[in-house]
């Protein structure tokens, strides 16, 4: 405004087209957003186009369904009672494995909030896990847990059972696997998490008289609990598409023929693509009806500073 | 004024204030100490007993992959080298690196090349729809890629791309580049914009504010960018696994392979292989930890 009445001279020659490029940059429009044009067109070539076609695809039945009406992929889904079982095979293995990989990091962090020696190299090894890779983890537990791996041994030579305990090729082992892989990235989320938040607070909750379960219930752990949730979050992301060490450490034609591995072998096992992404979508689907129950509480909470780095 | 401190001492610190017996002084924290021990007991104990099955199930296929035999008893009968030799010979390791390494650093810069302008973009301005394109970019992120993948592989397959190592970069770059913008907006939100400002009133072109104030700025934050995206592409199960031949298969997925095509092929070489992964692995993991923080990555410092 004040440049345009100040330069009188400059404004006449095209007043429409200044004024728009202006009021456009004045909102945040300007050529520097041509900028976001290659990346979000990928996204959109690589991402949302596949999602809509594999969605569009999923309302075509093709193979056995091929006559059954614009739904048949989703209800031979749904009327398989194999198939339809993997939902709650998923679920039975994701919630445990999220919760047992939260729950545990909680405590661990909080009592790692403290400096003492030797913290810098148990951080490290805590977050190791992560470059195991699914592989070297089945490969390890199904050594390990096996009936004559170190696991049972030990069990066997301390007399805690008589004969070894079966931990492989079943839920035991595909829990074990995630717990493996899980808790070090839920561990990682918390401990930055728990240290964004600024420990003046809980001093000031002592100074009032508050006992360590006080300060831990009141002042830390409602400030903690929006974390909580986005880690708890993407831990059942991760549990919920266990794919490989549900084939490897499991035992994939049954107790653990998780939602992924049946979406797997419709699409590029039986080659019926159009039922693998109708399996693909109801995944989907699954996992965000979870993260907006996760989310529509997380919003009921205080999600304000937390006085730390926030 | 110091009757303000004095008084405010008394209120933070009340143990201190019966200054000279220094005993209900030392008696406070051992008192707490007490309370706590059970529960920090427990503590340690779990993580020790996670440390303790973490270490045994590294130990094995470590030992497993050096070891003969090793069908019962704690240790396999004898050692040797060989495992490493056979699992490179029948697994073509050297051509399966190769693949690795250049879907990674294909995955890399393309990422990098498209992500970093993005993130700029979204660091600076703030324009209507800026969040519709901020979801678009969380979205490849937060659902998982065996959901998506199975989509894109069919995607793929209609256009003759799925099985080339073409395809197994376009399905990498799907998690990738929304990973780089979003590992990218808070190092670009650091750089104070009136540098570029200065910059461009001291009579510098684009292409020089670009080249000598913002990428010199932005190469720490780009580099730790492309070790964490060749972290992410190196260690992709799904995707790769989805998308791949033959002859483009990586490291992880041929590793996925020879164990479900065993019979043959000896355990041992199997495990040999997958310490090898696991040593690439972890070399890149620890390159990664030397130049980024990952809790800086979560909750991000802004002064």
């Amino acid at each position: 405004m004040s440049t345009l009445t100040t330069r009188p001279g400059v404004a006449p020659p095209e007043p429409t087209r200044t004024a728009l490029r202006h009021r456009m940059a004045e909102r945040g429009v300007d050529r520097t957003l041509l900028l976001l044009l290659p990346g979000v067109v990928a996204v959109v070539a690589l991402f949302v186009y596949p999602f809509v076609y594999g969605l569009q695809l999923s309302f075509q039945p093709q193979g056995v369904n091929a006559h059954g009406g614009v739904f048949a992929s989703y209800s031979a889904f749904f009327h398989d009672k194999f198939a339809r079982g993997s939902i709650g095979t998923t679920f039975y293995l994701a919630i445990p494995a999220s919760l047992i990989n939260v729950g545990f990091a909680v405590p661990i962090s909080y009592r790692m909030r403290s400096q003492f020696r030797g913290k810098r190299l148990l951080l490290t090894i805590l977050v190791v896990p992560i470059t195991l890779g699914t592989v070297l983890t089945a490969e390890g537990i199904i050594e390990y847990f096996g009936p004559v791996g170190w696991f049972n041994s030990t069990i066997q030579w301390l007399h805690l059972s008589n004969h070894p305990l079966t931990l492989t090729n079943n839920y035991w082992g595909v829990l074990f696997s995630l717990i493996i892989s899980g808790f070090p990235f839920a561990f990682l989320l918390t401990h930055s998490y728990l240290s964004g938040i600024h420990p003046s607070l809980e001093k000031a909750a002592a100074t009032l008289g508050a006992g360590w379960w006080q300060r831990f219930r009141h002042v830390t752990f409602p400030l903690l609990l929006p974390g909580l949730l986005t880690t708890f979050c993407l831990t059942f992301v991760l549990a919920f598409t266990v794919f490989p060490s549900a084939m490897m450490v499991g035992d994939p034609d049954g107790k653990t023929h998780v939602i992924s591995i049946e979406a797997y072998e419709q699409a590029l096992q039986k080659f019926n693509y159009s039922q693998g992404c109708a399996i693909a979508m109801v995944m989907t689907a699954l996992m965000f009806a979870v993260i907006g129950v996760a989310m529509a509480l997380r919003s009921r909470l205080y999600t304000g500073s937390t006085g730390g780095k926030g | 004024m110091n009757t303000v401190q004095g008084t405010s001492t008394a209120i933070v610190d009340p143990s201190a204030a019966p200054a000279p017996s220094t005993g209900p002084q030392r008696a406070l924290p051992h008192r707490r100490s007490v309370a706590l021990r059970p529960g920090t007991w427990l503590v340690w104990a779990v993580v020790v007993f996670f440390l303790i099955n973490l270490f045994g199930v590294i130990t094995t296929v470590v030992l497993d992959s050096f070891g003969r035999t090793w069908f019962a008893g704690w240790l396999p009968k004898g050692y040797t080298g060989s495992n490493y030799s056979d699992a490179w010979n029948e697994f073509s390791l050297g051509q399966v690196m190769t693949v690795t390494f250049e879907v990674s650093f294909l995955v890399v810069v393309v990422s990098l090349v498209l992500g970093v302008p993005a993130a700029y973009a979204l660091a600076r301005r703030d324009f209507p729809g800026k969040k519709a394109v901020m979801l678009l970019f969380v979205l490849p992120i937060l659902v998982p890629p065996i959901a998506y993948g199975i989509p894109l592989a069919t995607v793929l397959y209609k256009f003759h791309l799925a099985g080339s190592l073409t395809g197994v970069v376009l399905a990498n770059l799907v998690p990738s580049i929304p990973f780089v913008v979003y590992t990218m907006t808070p190092f670009i939100e650091q750089v104070d914009p009136r540098l570029e400002a200065a910059a461009r009133m001291c009579g510098a072109p684009t292409r020089a504010v670009l080249g000598r104030i913002i990428a010199p700025l932005l190469l720490p934050g780009m580099l730790a960018a492309a070790i964490l995206v060749l972290v992410r592409t190196f260690g992709m199960f799904e995707l790769t696994f989805l998308t791949a031949g033959p002859t483009s298969q990586t490291l992880v997925v041929s590793l996925f392979s020879a164990v479900f095509s065993a019979g043959i092929r000896s355990a041992q070489s199997i495990d040999a292989m997958a310490v090898v992964y696991t040593g690439s692995m972890l070399v890149l993991l620890v390159l990664a930890l030397r130049f980024v923080n990952p809790t800086q990555l979560v909750a991000r410092t802004r002064d």
